[in-house]
C-alpha cells in the first residue's frame, strides 16, 4: 500500500516540472529506476547465491555420486549413498538422538521456561540483573560451555563433589561415558545453554498481554492459576509456537555442543546427523556419502518446517488471539 | 488456592509506577513474593555456578584442584590469568575474532540494508521473488553447505583464511537480517520520502540521508545478532582454519585445552577469559539482543 502511494508520487513529481517537452522522463526514470534495484540489490544476492544457494544445490550434487572430494565427479551411484545412510544403525540412531532431543526440549524445556517466565513476570528487586544472568550461557560460545561443562562432569570432578557434599553421591554416575546416561547429561547442557533464550522470549511476549484482562478476571474471582491457563498462557501462543519452531530446527542441526563434548561417543551414543556428517565428509573423506547426510538432514528439517508451518503456526495468522480467549 | 488469589491481584494489578521501588511490603504480607524471589534466586545459582567455578578456579593451582576440585582457591593465586593475559597466542585469537566478528557485522549490514531498502520501498516485479529467496534461506542451515562449501574455498583460495570464514558467514546471515529489517524500513512514513522527493532528493539520498539515520535501531540490532553470531561460530572456522595462527576464539580454547589438559588451572583460566569478551558485549549491547530477538520473532 505504502508503495504504490510512494510510486505514483514520486513519478508524479518528477514528471511535474516538465509537463510534455520530454517523452523520452518516464523510461529513463524507470531505467534509472532498475538500474537502483539492481545496484542495491545485487551484492547480497551475488554473496547469498554464491555461498549459500550454490552449496546447497552442489550438496544434491555430490550426492548422487561415489566421490572423495579429488577428480571428476563420474562414479553416479543414486540411491546407494542414501540407502547406505539410512541403513546404517549408527545414522538411524543419530536420527533417533535428534528426535530424542526434539522431544525432551518441547516437554520439559518448554514447559519449565514458560513457568519461570510466568513467575518472574512481575514487579520485583534485580529484574534486569536477573534477565542478565539467566541470558549469560545463551551468550557463551558452545564451545566454552561445553568445555566447561566437561571440566564439571569429569569422573571424580567438581560436579560429583557437589553431589556428595549435600549427600547425593550416591547418584553419581560417569556422565559423560555412560551410554546410558549421556544423551541426558546433553540435554542437561543444552537446557542450561539455552534455557534463558526460551525464558527471555517468554517474558517479551508476555509484555504484549494486556494487563486489563487479568485485571478483569481476577475481579470476577479467577485465581492466579485460573488466569494464566485460560488468559495469560492462550495469549502467549504465538510466541509459544515460534520458539518451539526455533527449538525443533535447532535440535535437529544439533553439531557444536555435541562435538565439543562427546565428539559423538562414546560408541556413536550421542551421535547426532550432523555429527555424522562431519565425521564421514571431513574426516573420512566421503564427500559424495557426507553430502547424502547433508540432504537427508535437509529433508527432515524442511518437512518439519512445512509440516509445522502448515499446522500450528498457520492459526497465528486467523486471529489466534480471539480464538485463544474465546 | 486462596492465597494465589489474594497475590494475584497485588501484583499483576499495580498501574501505578510511583509505588515500584517497595514491591510486597503494602497491603500485608505477600507469601508469593518470597517464593518468586526463591526460584529466582535457585535459577541464578544453577545459570552461574558453573562459571563461578571456572573463573575462581582458575586463581587456583593445579595441584590444588587436583587435592580437591571443588575448593576455596587457598591461596589465590594469579599466575594463571597472568600467563594468559601475556601470552600473545590468546591476544592473536582475540585478534581473530574481532577482526572475523567485524568484518561479517559490516559485511551483512551493509548488504542487508540495501536490499532490504529494495525490497521494503520499491515496486517491481519479481520484488516477493527476491524477499522468498532470502526467507528461504533460513532453511538452509550451514551443515548443509559445508561441504561443498569448503571445496569452493579451497578452489577459490579462501580456505585457511579468515576471509573464507567471514564470507560464508555474511552469505548465513543475510536472510535473518533482511528479515528483521524489511518491516523496520516499511514503517518508516511514505509522507517523509514524498517530502523529500519533493524537496529534490533522490532515492539515493533519501536512503542516505533519511532512512540509514532512522534505522538505527535496527541496524544496531541486527549487527549485535551477527556479531555474537560470528564471534561464537564454531562448525566454519573448524572446517575452513587449519593453521593454528588464525584459529578465533572457539577455537583457540578448544586447542588449548586439549594441550594442556593436564594444566587444569591454566585450562580454567584460559577458558574464564576467553568467556569475558562476550559477557561484557552483552551487557553492553544486553537490550539490543534481547530486543532484538522479540523482533526477530515477531517480524
Amino acid at each position: 500500500m505504502t508503495l504504490t502511494r510512494t510510486e505514483t508520487v514520486g513519478s508524479a513529481v518528477s514528471a511535474g516540472p516538465t509537463p510534455a517537452g520530454r517523452s523520452a522522463r518516464p523510461s529513463r526514470a524507470r531505467r534509472r529506476k532498475h538500474l537502483e534495484i539492481a545496484l542495491f540489490v545485487g551484492p547480497a544476492t551475488i554473496v547469498y547465491v554464491g555461498f549459500v544457494l550454490v552449496p546447497v544445490v552442489l550438496a544434491a550434487v555430490y550426492s548422487l555420486y561415489k566421490w572423495n572430494g579429488f577428480g571428476p565427479l563420474t562414479d553416479f551411484n543414486f540411491p546407494d549413498n542414501y540407502i547406505r545412510a539410512l541403513t546404517d544403525p549408527v545414522f538411524v540412531g543419530a536420527i533417533g538422538h535428534n528426535l530424542f532431543i526434539v522431544v525432551l526440549s518441547l516437554v520439559i524445556q518448554g514447559p519449565v521456561a514458560i513457568g519461570l517466565a510466568l513467575l518472574l513476570n512481575r514487579r520485583m528487586r534485580g529484574r534486569t540483573l536477573l534477565r542478565v544472568v539467566i541470558f549469560i550461557p545463551y551468550v557463551l560460545s558452545e564451545v566454552i560451555a561445553g568445555l566447561s561443562w566437561k571440566l564439571l562432569l569429569q569422573p571424580d570432578g567438581p560436579f560429583d563433589a557437589f553431589l556428595s557434599a549435600i549427600g547425593l553421591g550416591g547418584m553419581s554416575k560417569l556422565w559423560l561415558a555412560d551410554s546410558d546416561v549421556v544423551l541426558w547429561t546433553m540435554f542437561w547442557i543444552l537446557t542450561w545453554k539455552y534455557i534463558g533464550f526460551a525464558i527471555i522470549l517468554f517474558l517479551a511476549g508476555l509484555q504484549g498481554v494486556p494487563e486489563e484482562l487479568s485485571e478483569a478476571a481476577a475481579i470476577d474471582g479467577a485465581s492466579w492459576w485460573q488466569i494464566q491457563r485460560h488468559i495469560t498462557i492462550p495469549l502467549l501462543g504465538p510466541t509459544i509456537r515460534i520458539w518451539a519452531f526455533l527449538s525443533i530446527i535447532g535440535s535437529l542441526q544439533l553439531f557444536d555442543m555435541i562435538w565439543v563434548v562427546t565428539g559423538g561417543g562414546p560408541a556413536g551414543a550421542t551421535a547426532t546427523m550432523a555429527t555424522y556428517m562431519v565425521q564421514f565428509g571431513f574426516q573420512r573423506n566421503q564427500l559424495g556419502f557426507g553430502s547424502a547426510v547433508a540432504v537427508i538432514l535437509f529433508i527432515v528439517s524442511l518437512i518439519f518446517a512445512l509440516v509445522y508451518q502448515r499446522f500450528v503456526l498457520r492459526r497465528d495468522l486467523a486471529g489466534s488471539l480471539t480464538q485463544g480467549v474465546g | 488456592m486462596t492465597t494465589p488469589t489474594i497475590a494475584a491481584p497485588t501484583t499483576a494489578g499495580q498501574p501505578e509506577p510511583s509505588a515500584g521501588p517497595v514491591p510486597g511490603v503494602r497491603r500485608g504480607f505477600d507469601w508469593g513474593q518470597p517464593f518468586v524471589y526463591l526460584i529466582a534466586l535457585i535459577i541464578v545459582g544453577i545459570t552461574i555456578a558453573p562459571v563461578a567455578y571456572i573463573w575462581i578456579g582458575g586463581f587456583r593451582t593445579t595441584p590444588q584442584i587436583n587435592a580437591d576440585p571443588s575448593a576455596w582457591p587457598d591461596p589465590w593465586v594469579l599466575t594463571s590469568y597472568a600467563s594468559v593475559i601475556t601470552s600473545p597466542t590468546f591476544w592473536l585469537q582475540v585478534g581473530n575474532s574481532t577482526i572475523t566478528a567485524l568484518a561479517t557485522t559490516i559485511g551483512v549490514v551493509i548488504l542487508g540494508v540495501m536490499a532490504a531498502f529494495v525490497i521494503a520501498r520499491y515496486e517491481f516485479k519479481g520484488r516477493d521473488a527476491i524477499y522468498s529467496m532470502f526467507t528461504a534461506g533460513l532453511l538452509f542451515p550451514i551443515t548443509v553447505a559445508i561441504l561443498p562449501l569448503y571445496l569452493m574455498l579451497k578452489n577459490i583460495g579462501l580456505l585457511g583464511t579468515l576471509a573464507g570464514v567471514f564470507v560464508p558467514q555474511i552469505a548465513f546471515a543475510l536472510p535473518t537480517t533482511i528479515i528483521i529489517l524489511v518491516p523496520f524500513l516499511r514503517a518508516i512514513p511514505a509522507e517523509l520520502e514524498d517530502a523529500a522527493a519533493i524537496d529534490g532528493t533522490s532515492r539515493f539520498g533519501f536512503f542516505w540521508r533519511i532512512l540509514l539515520p532512522l534505522s538505527g535501531p535496527g541496524l544496531v540490532t541486527v549487527g549485535v545478532l551477527a556479531f555474537v553470531g560470528s564471534w561464537n561460530a564454531y562448525l566454519l572456522p573448524l572446517l575452513m582454519l587449519s593453521d593454528a595462527s588464525t584459529y578465533t576464539l572457539p577455537l583457540g580454547v578448544q586447542q588449548f585445552s586439549t594441550q594442556y589438559s593436564q594444566d587444569t588451572a591454566a585450562v580454567l583460566a584460559f577458558t574464564s577469559l576467553a568467556m569475558l569478551p562476550a559477557i561484557l558485549f552483552f551487557t553492553l549491547a544486553q537490550r539490543r539482543i534481547v530486543g532484538g530477538l522479540t523482533g526477530a520473532v515477531k517480524g
